[in-house]
């Protein structure tokens, strides 16, 4: 078994023999024309067919992937009338009496170089768009369209590189999987994966020798036979081709030639996957609602915008957590407003009036970013961090609040705070908003109405979440946090395994009188700890009026399946008196 | 000749779509139309020198419409730039 690494651009399993793609790729000569007008003739009917190749291949995209998918074809087309590209072609074959193919081969090199050497990555990208009308224009010219071979199964597609239009001539029926050497996760290759939903990997780091060029580069090796070594047992394209081979589009792994035991595992992940899927279309588009009416909004924690799939996928009904560390973490210094704004905005429109709920920056000693100079601390757990951090440096959460703000004039955002303790810092953030807003006034930028909650993590806010309740517009209790401080048992720390109990009653009966003082107050009350996607609670947390969970987008259908088939009135005495202890109904 | 000037909002930038359009856009009028971005200039007709100027999001670009047809197409233009981009 060989394992190699690349990029995934979309989850889950595929397992089948591998089938190595290689481009047709022209091999062109210069050779001496006579007749320069003959050529140029021969050239510009070419370019026509080129173009109603990309007709044909734009209308059949249209029908496999959408309109959006498709556009490249059309783009293609718009390349192909270039007067840059076309006169330059031109050019060469007038002035240097050579050959339609060499001329194209050549400004079709210049080009996309000219794309490879840009600073934006997606531009990078673009370098492929231009070999690709190149190639097509050559094949023309040529006159070879010897093409590929067919598959005659359904194969896991391994290739160097893969062009839009050589992606949209597959029979897509029989692919399980891309895998290639180069290509971006913007590429249209992964773009297309995306819209075929097929586990697809990018930038795999597969021996170049595989499609025979030599190339020390990419030779990585993992897996449970150890690193390899540079240049020995190198894969070639022949031993591969119609090998067995698991690709993981979750970790973005292919297994080659995978043990008995990886294939076992994977045809078991496999097998959850799919019924992950059936349950998807049996409740997609449910509403998550109880057998007698109670509704629950089942909502998805996400820590990055790259997260967005998944959320639209499990069909989340809203972001009941999005962790903005990201943005500060790993970066050399401060995210600015405006970088800020546009991940905010872009979840916003995603999500298309959808609830998302963004936590402010939630860091500490133990996780921190250098530019922020935190000093160390003996404990940072209840140290330095969350809205201590952004309350003792008001600059730093300003800028947050501004890109937040702004966002929220492109869909529903809702801020929410973290490691709140007391009612006091609530009136600080209150005030500091409204310095925000007002600023933003002035600057006639517009903004949305937006929803202000806290996270109820401390025992302190949740002792006094009577008060809390209202100075905000929602609660959403983090049972992480909540239960280390509350049952003072750090959960990293292996030797107290026999003291913890994630169900302990005090952590229950917290959660209920914090829903139930957010109830009188007339706000609603969610949990986005983990404790949230845990089914054995849902009926309990059903029983207890919690009116959103939010947890991992995987956990949504499962939760809400449990949902559908619970009946919240019947049950709910039962279900208090079982987790919360004897006497608990009247709490 | 007309001019005016225009900050991109689309979060992606000039990409590959976007370009595609203001080509077939800027194709419709007589007029020669120009983008200056960061000091660098392009043809509005031509995709690969536009794609070129590499244009992100909060770029300013100064459009310059000469020709017969310069008012409407400098109008036609900003309208589309501010419905696309």
């Amino acid at each position: 078994m060989r394992v190699y690494q690349g990029k995934s651009v979309f989850g889950g399993i595929a397992i089948g023999k591998i089938h190595v793609y290689r481009k047709g790729e022209q091999k062109v000569t210069r050779s001496r024309i006579a007749d320069v007008e003959a050529e140029l003739a021969r050239f510009w009917k070419a370019r026509d067919t080129a173009i109603e190749q990309l007709k044909g291949l734009y209308a059949k995209a249209v029908k496999e992937v959408g309109e959006s998918g498709a556009a490249i074809f059309e783009i293609h087309q718009i390349m192909l009338t270039d007067d840059d590209f076309l006169e330059s072609i031109e050019n060469m074959i007038r002035t240097q009496q050579v050959n339609a193919e060499y001329a194209v081969a050549v400004t079709g090199d210049n080009f996309s170089g000219m794309f490879a050497a840009m600073e934006d990555e997606y531009m990078r990208g673009r370098a492929a768009d231009v070999k690709d009308i190149s190639e097509r224009l050559l094949t023309i010219l040529i006159g070879d369209d010897s093409g590929q071979t067919a598959m005659e199964e359904p194969v896991i597609l391994v290739a160097e590189d893969l062009a839009p239009s050589e992606t949209v001539q597959l029979d897509k029926e029989k692919i399980l999987s891309f895998v290639t050497l180069h290509g971006s996760v913007n590429s249209h290759t992964a773009i297309l994966a995306r819209t075929m939903a097929i586990p697809a990997l990018v930038g795999t780091q597969l021996p170049v020798g595989l499609f025979g060029k030599e190339s020390e580069a990419f030779e990585e090796r993992v897996g449970k036979e150890g690193i390899g070594k540079k240049g020995t047992d190198r894969d070639t394209g022949c031993q591969l081709n119609g090998m067995l081979a698991v690709v993981d589009g979750n970790q973005g792994l292919i297994y080659v030639d995978p043990d008995e035991q990886t294939l076992k595992e994977m045809r078991r992940k496999q097998e959850q996957e799919r019924e992950r899927k059936e349950l998807l279309q049996t409740l997609k588009g449910k509403e998550s609602a109880t057998k007698d009416g109670q509704p629950m909004l089942l909502y998805a924690n996400i820590g990055n915008s790259r997260d967005l799939a998944m959320v639209l996928q499990n069909d989340a009904e809203g972001i009941g957590l999005f962790r903005s560390e990201f943005l500060y973490l790993g970066k050399e210094s401060y995210p600015t407003e405006e970088e800020q704004f546009r991940v905010y905005k872009k979840v916003a429109e995603t999500m298309a009036g959808k609830r998302v709920i963004i936590r402010t920056l939630d860091i500490g000693a133990d996780k921190q970013a250098d530019y922020f100079h935190l000093n160390a601390e003996e404990n940072p757990a209840m140290g330095l961090r969350g809205i201590r951090i952004c309350l003792t440096r008001p600059d730093v959460f300003r800028t947050q609040l501004r890109a937040l703000f702004r966002a929220s004039a492109y869909g529903k955002i809702a801020i929410m705070y973290p490691m709140i303790t007391s009612v006091r810092e609530v009136r600080q953030i209150r005030e500091l908003v409204e310095s925000v807003k007002k600023e933003l006034d002035c600057e006639h930028i517009c903004y949305g109405q937006v929803e202000q909650g806290i996270m109820i993590e401390t025992p302190a806010a949740a002792i006094i979440s009577d008060l809390l309740a209202k100075e905000v517009d929602f609660f959403s209790i983090g049972t992480n946090d909540l239960t280390q401080y509350l049952l003072a048992i750090d959960r990293q720390n292996e030797a107290l395994d026999s003291f913890y109990d994630p169900f302990h009653p005090a952590l229950l009966r917290m959660i209920y009188q914090t829903v139930q003082n957010a109830h009188k107050a007339g706000i609603w009350c969610g949990i986005c700890g983990e404790l949230g996607a845990e089914t054995k609670l849902t009926k309990l947390f059903l029983a207890m009026g919690i009116d959103e969970l939010s947890v991992s987008p995987g956990a949504i259908l499962p939760l809400r399946r449990m949902i559908r088939d619970t009946d919240a009135a019947m049950e709910k005495t039962e279900q208090l008196k079982q987790w919360l202890g004897e006497d608990s109904v009247g709490i | 000749m007309k001019e005016f000037r225009y900050v991109i909002t689309d979060p992606e930038g000039v990409h590959a779509r976007p370009a595609g359009e203001l080509v077939k856009a800027a194709k419709q009028w007589e007029a020669s139309v120009k983008i200056t971005s960061a000091g660098k200039t392009a043809d509005a007709k031509k995709i690969f020198g536009l794609m070129g100027l590499g244009i992100r999001q909060g770029d300013e670009i100064v459009v310059t419409v000469e020709g017969a047809d310069e008012e409407q197409a400098a109008a036609a233009l900003e309208e589309f730039l501010k419905q696309a981009l």
